[in-house]
């Protein structure tokens, strides 16, 4: 453990023996979607030509309609037919299936169904779908505000009428993609001899799929099987359920054959999860001197045209509501998050979920409050920041040790930020705009279904099991109900189990992403994994390591705790006498007669682990420069402290935050799913929606804090997510430092070169060129 | 009422034939044969994804690739004729000696991303006629005269005529673009290339090209051509006139690029209003001219 080794799962990855989806559809035929290009409206009429194989709603009105829960009223539940039938509510919904023998034949079929639509006037933005005479997304509702959530502690106007400083803004952030270099995609084949229907899906939770398609279909989960193979990316977009998956599912069953939907880019820029596309307006009370007293938030999100299984739409408002605090200590607290239906893409969490937002909002508090009190942004954080441990928050979270004041410190200290103030004003004099900006967060990871229950989610995820086997070579076998899709953790979790056996990692294969040959589990998603799957195996890993060492106790006519177990071997401390562990692994099968009475035979363990969850920390630093006259930003520099306890493979870590940076940078600057007011998405291509090139990412620079916590059994917390968290603060922050002598605010990403140069023509007096 | 709509999704080309003439006069006689169903089919950098996209359905693709006679680079009587086959990623060095040879490699590099520029075709640039391709603009600069030929004769068609609108040109449907002839500029003619875009390799959303001379310490015979910010290249004639026989330096620059900003019939797109395009003119054009007097 704590070694960078290099990653088991690159070496077919990088020598194109990789299989993804798209590589293994053999012999399938080919599915196309007929999507609807209105965002509101009622179908009159669907007209398939006689020689197609097409279905629509009316064929699978068999299938239960996707119906997302939450126990809660706060929450209504809404319905999603896979596919549309009677009304389209967003450019992009499927409304029926074309099956042909090519993808371009099914895309010739596609084009031949006419779509009759009686179009109605549709919803796009969030805040005008709260007006009251707004078009309303679902009839059944009667209006477009399906999460409705609200929390106070009392005193709100007490402590805002008495405090110093009122500091309060609107924020938005625009809406996103995810966008995985591979898109979504299956394969679904019906075995005539058995008449089970194996998915081979990209997706993040076999399991969960399994039993969403079982619930819909009426089917027993045994006669299905999910598998994933190697997956090009997900990054949440691949955790909630498809409907295209579902249809695929039916019409192999109905055909008894093997189709194939494999997703394009234009498919998925349109009618894949979107994210993020929150609304905020933010209040915070400051004493004199400058502790943040109280924040009264009202939160609105849109959540596109549906609820997503199985976290629900409820996920982006509920996070926002019960993390918003983030590492700042506050008592006063007074928060409304609603999340709203409009005739958009649906959304899902996307790595790293509401955080990038909330984050964004309490940093920008943060930092318009330190220009209030004419104070250093690092400075307003340290007398803000949690430092007691463990900690609860005002909405009851109870946070384990971290080290958020040391980050900043150190991201002070590597930034150089005297330095960096002096070549500030130089470059100023010399008309160059430098800024430098902050962003101070808490992650929240390995949530266990205790946090996931306080969202009182019809499913209910978190605990994960890892089914243990060592063989009789002495190579172990791990199981897990975990689904990583790029994370390392074959390597990682080989590591872990490899340290706790005396084996090498290499003598350890996990087994993952097939519901026939791993027990029952939620999937890789909100950075859970290596805390949560981690966990168990490390239980399971201890159960077989005292099964070793009792054989070889027995064996060697040793006392049991004067066993070790190290590179192979299990030896009497302090002599060279030992077994290896191959040979223990061997007698364990071979020999059963001669293990200790009431021992079984083999080595075999079973575990599960579900922790409360664990905070990881860290502290971004980005230094900007702005080009006035054409509103371009350039990222010149960017630091990162990352606290997320005990590191597994440092070389995996930095890898995480590598991709999760560049993606919040890209969601800070580029990235900007649009539309247009009668709901038609302007950006279904990668001319127009624009992920940043190596060419525009800067180099990443990491430091390690390890804070160890007894809130994981192993010491590790769970960070995939927090690039993505903590780099869009840092960017704004950035920009408005730089053009702090304009006043121009900075409350709105991403920044792109237009919008920026709006901001700057729209402020009065500021000697702004143009 | 309600109409009936087509599916909005599409990433296959919808099916098309295709012919490989093996030379000029079959090409020729191919385009003559399929007029407005025929569409050639040069680097495919800009043909192939529309037809993805099904933007563009031709029902046969002449590909003149084969057609090794059309990718030539000659200099004759002050003229630097480009073959249409040429592809972008050889004027990534300059080709001639000279402003001429070194404007063509400042513009090169900004041409797509690499594996574009070795595919994609100087004439298939400009049969494109994408209203920020560097090629365009250049030869918009420059007034290229533009040889055609199609299977009834030849012709030669100056830039202005040749660009009509995006997408656009004078070329008839059975007329092949065989070359384009570019002035080789004097020695002391300046020449500066700016532009902008959201990611390296992504089309500008403003591009401004200048040459000028400095004779007795005044700028002479001053072109401005812009790109990315109307439906064709433009030329700034008003802004040319005003830097006219002006005192090269900040003021006149200044001046210049303001005049460029203000003359020019901007269009806005989802990247940037008419107005942003105004202030990316304003700012490149400035740029471009101390470009040039700083590195030429
Ligand atoms: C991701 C991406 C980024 C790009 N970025 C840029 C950029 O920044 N700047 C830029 O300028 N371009 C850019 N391009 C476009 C690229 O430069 C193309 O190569 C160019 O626009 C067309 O040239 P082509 O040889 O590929 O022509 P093709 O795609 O083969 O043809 C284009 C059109 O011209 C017609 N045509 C071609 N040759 C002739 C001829 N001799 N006579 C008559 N008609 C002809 C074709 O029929 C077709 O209609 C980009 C392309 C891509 C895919």
């Amino acid at each position: 453990m704590g070694r960078s080794l290099a990653r088991f799962e690159d070496p077919p990855l990088l020598t194109g023996d990789g299989r993804f989806v798209a590589d293994l559809n053999q012999g399938a035929r080919f599915l196309r979607f007929v999507r609807s290009p209105i965002a509101h409206g009622r179908i009159r009429s669907v007209e398939i030509p006689d020689h197609l194989t097409a279905f629509t709603a009316e064929d699978l009105h068999e299938v239960s309609p996707i119906r997302p829960l939450l126990h809660r009223e706060d929450y209504l539940p809404i319905e999603q037919p896979v596919l549309a039938s009677q009304k389209v509510r967003y450019v992009g919904e499927p409304v029926a299936v074309v099956v042909a023998d090519s993808p371009e034949a099914a895309e010739d079929a596609a084009e031949q169904v006419y779509v009759d639509i009686q179009p109605d006037r549709p919803v796009v933005n969030a805040l005008s779908a709260l007006e009251t005479n707004a078009p309303v997304v679902h009839d059944l509702v009667g209006h477009n505000v399906v999460v409705d959530a609200c929390f106070e502690t009392g005193q709100v106007a007490e402590v805002f009428s008495s405090a110093d400083e009122i500091v309060q803004f609107d924020l938005r952030s625009q809406r996103q993609n995810a966008l995985p270099l591979e898109a979504r995609g299956s394969i679904a084949s019906y075995d005539r001899r058995t008449g089970r229907i194996t998915l081979i899906a990209s997706v993040q939770s076999p399991h969960v799929v399994r039993t969403i398609l079982a619930d819909l279909l009426d089917l027993p989960e045994s006669d299905l099987r999910v598998v994933v193979p190697d997956v090009g990316g997900a990054f949440g977009q691949k955790f909630c359920l498809a409907p295209e998956d579902v249809v695929a599912t039916w019409v192999a069953g109905r055909l008894r054959a093997t189709v194939s939907w494999i997703e394009d880019r234009r498919e998925n820029l349109m009618s894949s999860f979107h994210s993020r596309d929150h609304h905020y307006r933010i209040r915070g009370a400051f004493s004199s001197e400058a502790r943040l007293l109280a924040v009264d938030a009202d939160l609105v999100c849109n959540i596109g045209a549906y609820s997503c299984y199985p976290v629900t739409c409820g996920v982006e408002p509920l996070m926002a509501l019960a993390e918003f605090p983030g590492p700042y200590d506050f008592r006063t607290y007074r928060v409304r998050s609603r999340g709203v239906t409009t005739n958009t893409c649906p959304m899902a969490p996307y790595r790293g979920v509401s955080r990038p937002v909330i984050t964004l909002a309490m940093e920008r508090l943060m930092d318009k409050a330190a220009a209030r009190f004419g104070m250093e942004s690092v400075e307003i954080r340290r007398r803000n920041l949690i430092a007691d441990f463990p900690y609860t928050s005002v909405t009851g979270l109870v946070y384990d040790e971290g080290s958020y004041l040391e980050s900043v410190n150190l991201a002070a200290e590597k930034i150089d930020l005297d330095d960096f103030r002096r070549r500030q004003q130089a470059a100023l004099d010399q008309g160059r705009r430098l800024g430098v900006g902050f962003s101070v967060f808490s992650e929240r990871t390995g949530y266990g279904t205790s946090a996931f229950a306080a969202r009182s989610m019809d499913v209910t995820p978190g605990f994960e099991t890892v089914d243990m086997t060592m063989d009789p070579s002495g190579n172990v076998e791990a199981r897990l109900g975990a689904s990583p899709h790029g994370q390392g953790l074959e390597t990682t979790l080989a590591q872990l189990i490899g340290d706790r056996l005396g084996v090498d990692p290499s003598r350890v294969r996990i087994v993952h992403s097939d519901t026939d040959r791993t027990p029952y589990g939620w999937g890789t998603f909100a950075s859970r994994s290596l805390v949560i799957a981690g966990g168990a195996a490390r239980l399971a890993s201890d159960f077989l390591r005292d099964k070793l060492v009792a054989i070889a106790a027995a064996e060697l006519e040793a006392a049991p705790e004067d066993i070790v177990v190290r590179d192979g071997r299990a030896t009497v401390v302090g002599t060279d006498t030992g077994l290896e562990v191959a040979e223990i692994a061997r007698l364990s099968y071979h020999s059963s007669h001669r293990l200790s009475a009431g021992m079984d035979p083999g080595l075999t363990s079973t575990a599960t682990y579900n922790p409360a969850g664990t905070f990881s920390n860290a502290c971004h630093a980005a230094i900007v420069e702005v080009d006035e006259e054409t509103g371009a930003v350039r990222v010149e520099r960017f630091v990162v402290v990352e606290d997320a306890g005990r590191l597994i493979n440092p070389m995996i870590v930095d890898g995480q935050l590598h991709g999760g940076i560049t993606q919040g940078i890209a969601g800070a600057l580029y990235e900007e799913i649009r539309y247009d007011e009668e709901g038609n998405i302007l950006t279904t291509s990668l001319m127009d929606f624009l992920p940043p090139t190596m060419a525009e990412i800067p180099n990443i620079e990491i430091h390690h804090l390890e804070t160890i916590s007894d809130a994981t059994i192993t010491g590790a917390k769970g960070l995939g997510e927090g690039g993505t968290i903590g780099a869009p603060a840092a960017i704004a922050n950035a920009v408005a430092d730089a053009l702090r002598p304009l006043e121009v605010e900075i409350d709105e990403l991403p920044i792109t070169p237009a919008r920026l140069r709006r901001l700057l023509k729209s402020v009065e007096g500021g000697k702004v060129i143009g | 009422m309600g109409v009936q709509y087509y599916n909005p999704a599409c990433m296959k080309p919808a099916s098309f034939d295709y012919l490989a003439p093996r030379s000029l006069e079959e090409a020729l006689d191919y385009l003559a044969e399929h007029g407005y169903e025929a569409k050639v089919l040069a680097g495919g950098q800009s043909l192939v994804p529309a037809m993805n996209f099904r933007l563009a359905r031709p029902a046969v693709l002449v590909d003149i690739n084969p057609l090794s006679e059309l990718d030539y680079l000659e200099e004759t009587d002050h003229r630097l004729r480009i073959g249409t086959l040429v592809r972008h990623s050889t004027f990534e060095k300059p080709v001639c000696q000279g402003p001429t040879g070194r404007l063509l490699a400042m513009a090169a590099r900004h041409v797509g991303h690499w594996p574009i520029r070795v595919r994609g075709t100087f004439g298939g640039s400009l049969a494109h006629a994408d209203p920020a391709a560097e090629w365009c603009v250049i030869a918009r600069l420059l007034d290229a005269d533009l040889v055609t030929r199609s299977s009834s004769g030849g012709r030669h068609i100056p830039a202005e005529m040749f660009f009509q609108t995006v997408f656009t040109t004078a070329l008839e449907p059975d007329e092949l673009l065989l070359e384009a002839r570019l002035p080789l500029l004097s020695s002391d003619t300046k020449v500066g290339f700016q532009q902008f875009s959201r990611r390296a390799g992504d089309f500008a959303l403003a591009m401004v090209a200048v040459a000028f001379q400095i004779e007795e310490g005044k700028v002479m015979n001053p072109r401005i051509a812009l790109g990315g910010v109307s439906d064709r290249p433009l030329r700034a004639p008003e802004a040319e006139q005003m830097i006219e026989g002006a005192d090269p330096g900040d003021p006149s620059f200044r001046a210049a690029a303001e005049t460029a900003a203000r003359e020019i019939e901007a269009i806005g797109d989802i990247h940037g209003s008419a107005s942003y395009r105004r202030d990316l003119v304003r700012a490149l054009t400035r740029r471009a001219f101390e470009q040039a007097i700083t590195i030429s």
